[in-house]
């Protein structure tokens, strides 16, 4: 035994204890930037740690408080380190970002001092459902990350932000209750909400049993990843939020669904992967969110059309189950964060330098900032998935898997995927050809300039501030990271995904623990 | 173990009362139907933990006559997050109330959109169809 596994907590207490912090220190706000950014800094360490420990040493639990096996455990695999380290580098840009933001917009209505430390919460609770050994502590992290969204959400309080909040909140509060309801299901079936023992007790239930409590844990994660028929909320209430958090809520609080569903279908059941309700899911999501986006014609919706859609290639390795597949998926994962949340950011520098995001309201704005080009361009490309970029190896695994078993709902997949691809290309072609080229368009604050002196806070309001710009291009970077390391990468979550149902996970969690 | 009937009622009979609410068109009273719903769960959990007895202390109560501690555990933290649900939706809806003069939300976030989709479509020379599609009747008539 080893001591490693004292790692474990860090990534949830540091960011509480940052939080903590940067509310105390509200009135000084460079200050609190820095711990914010430390902060972070020192979550995406211990987290690069973590993914080196979990691939050379093993999986790591701890029984917090020692209280084994009825207290909160902390697991990481492979899969919850490199979940972790994506998001934490991803929250990392993005508050940079937002700091970049912020400096530049101290007199807007937004209350700058109450950002830091819910951003930073929102981050523990992410960090806490990826390293949730047992259900209950899920629902916690689940809690802890909605809550900082709420607020992040309706931040300012305009009117529109409240009206697109009390969607999202009133969604996420019904699908916290039946989150609990299940919880209390499980929990009378079995007498345990530890995922490792549930495995165990599950695996001796009749199905009529096991069914109906793996659908309902399916439809509450479902909902918050956002998969097709549970995901009409997500287009409505994403684009009004401010594009940092716009961008964090895309990379990050879908995934975690995923993460969610991924964890049900191969620790809680592994023997029941439902391929087929899954598998049309997948499909339906796929389609139906790539023709909301082609239909659109503002960047941030078109943008959450497609963060539904992708959606669905995640739900697509895991419905069908082979060690391929999941690996895919858990890749595809990790590119989409990056490249979500570095489109949203980009959505926001086009909002502030184009003073819109509706494509009929811009134009020209790769002859206006080719900076700006290139970093719309290079994620577009990867989120349509142009070889040689990460998008492409994801879709390419998940492709290989579908083929491979070659079931006719796994060609439906293939083919729908190829479509969503294509589709996705059209999409993002769209907002190229009609902000990017074209004759330049200076948007709505072109006639409201009446004299010289206004002349200049307009100039201010259109430049790009270099941190944001730096923050955006930190993101594209790491999404032409995971492109240039996709082979380490690719193996890593080929271990990952091989590790996932193996007796590796439960053993490392309940080993010497009374059953 | 068999459960007891009367609290399984009520978790329903809660429950359904909640779901009710939540389903109307006022923040506060979706705000009642959390609640209400919340405390049909938190029975749920007592029912899951079997048959009642003793508080679960070692040398207070035979330990076959304890009562199971978890779900009530379990049941503590879930009233902590509806306070906090609680307050988070009282905030909203007063906040609401100020920018509206009334809490029903649900009703103007259609007629903003609806609006705001038709102020975007006077503007628009090339997406007509699509906006159309997208709002239907009302627009035209607007």
């Amino acid at each position: 035994m080893n001591n490693l596994n004292n790692l474990l907590p860090l990534p949830v207490l540091l960011p509480m204890m940052g939080a903590a912090l940067t509310l105390l220190l509200g009135r000084r706000p460079r200050l609190q930037r820095a711990v914010s950014i430390i902060t972070l800094v020192a979550v995406s360490a211990v987290a690069g740690a973590l993914v080196w420990i979990t691939d050379t040493v093993g999986v790591q639990a701890l029984w917090v408080g020692a209280w084994a096996p009825l207290g909160v455990v902390l697991v990481a695999d492979r899969l919850s380190a490199l979940m972790l380290t994506v998001a934490s580098l991803v929250t990392l840009a993005v508050l940079i970002y937002a700091t970049g933001q912020d400096e530049e917009e101290v007199l807007r209505e937004t209350p700058v001092s109450i950002f830091h430390p819910t951003f930073l919460l929102l981050s523990a609770g992410v960090s806490d459902a990826f390293l949730a050994g047992d259900l209950f502590n899920l629902f916690v992290g689940f809690e802890l990350l909605l809550f900082a969204s709420y607020v992040l959400l309706t931040m300012g309080g305009t009117a529109q932000r409240i009206s697109a909040g009390s969607i999202y909140v009133v969604i996420n509060l019904v699908s916290s209750l039946l989150f609990l309801t299940t919880l209390a299901v499980i929990y009378a079936a079995t007498g345990t909400v530890n995922m490792a023992q549930l495995s165990l007790r599950f695996a001796a239930l009749p199905a009529d049993v096991t069914l109906p409590i793996q659908l309902l844990l399916l439809v509450v994660f479902a909902i918050k990843a956002a998969v097709f028929p549970l995901s009409f909320w997500l287009p409505d209430s994403y684009p009004t939020a401010p594009a940092p958090v716009t961008a964090v809520f895309a990379g990050l609080l879908t995934k975690v669904g995923v993460y969610a569903i991924l964890r049900t279908q191969t620790v809680i059941f592994p023997d029941r992967p439902l391929t087929d309700l899954l598998g049309w899911a997948a499909l339906a999501t796929m389609l139906v969110g790539i023709l909301g986006a082609v239909a659109q014609a503002e960047i941030k919706r078109l943008l959450s059309f497609t963060l539904v859609s992708h959606i669905g290639y995640m739900v697509f390795g895991i419905a069908l189950a082979t060690q391929p597949a999941l690996a895919g998926a858990i890749f595809y994962t990790a590119h989409h964060i990056t490249v979500q949340a570095s489109l949203f950011l980009v959505a926001g520098l086009i909002e502030r330098f184009g003073g819109s995001t509706s494509l009929d309201r811009l134009g020209g704005l790769a002859a206006l900032s080719p900076l700006l080009g290139v970093l719309f361009f290079v994620p577009a490309m990867n989120l349509a998935g142009i070889p040689p970029l990460s998008g492409f190896i994801g879709k390419l695994g998940l492709l290989g898997a579908g083929v491979e078993v070659g079931t006719p709902l796994a060609w439906a997949l293939v083919v729908g995927s190829v479509l969503t691809s294509l589709l996705t290309l059209y999409a993002v072609a769209k907002v190229w050809n009609r902000a990017f080229w074209g004759t330049p368009m200076l948007g709505p604050h072109e006639p409201s300039e009446p004299d010289e002196s206004s002349d200049d806070t307009l100039e201010e309001r259109r430049g790009l501030p270099g941190v944001m710009v730096a923050g955006t291009a930190a993101l594209v970077l790491l999404g032409l990271a995971l492109t240039v390391l996709a082979g380490p990468l690719y193996d890593y979550v080929d271990r990952a995904a091989a590790g996932l149902r193996g007796g590796v996970y439960l053993e490392a969690v309940l080993s010497g623990v009374v059953q | 173990m068999s459960p007891n009937l009367t609290l399984a009622i009520v978790a329903g009979a809660l429950v359904a009362c909640g779901v009710y609410l939540i389903t109307e068109r006022s923040l506060s009273r979706i705000l009642m139907g959390v609640m209400v719903a919340g405390n049909g769960v938190n029975i749920l959990f007592l029912v899951a933990s079997g048959r009642a007895g003793g508080p679960p202390l070692i040398g207070v109560t035979p330990k076959e006559d304890m009562s199971d501690p978890l779900p009530q555990a379990f049941v503590l933290t879930a009233i902590v997050i509806a306070l906090a649900t609680a307050a988070f939706l009282v905030t909203m809806a007063y906040r609401s109330f100020q920018l509206n003069g009334h809490d029903e939300v649900a009703d103007d976030v259609e007629d903003a959109r609806i609006r705001a989709l038709a102020l975007a479509d006077e503007a628009s020379d090339s997406f007509e169809e699509i906006r159309f599609s997208d709002t239907g009747v009302d627009v035209v008539s607007e």
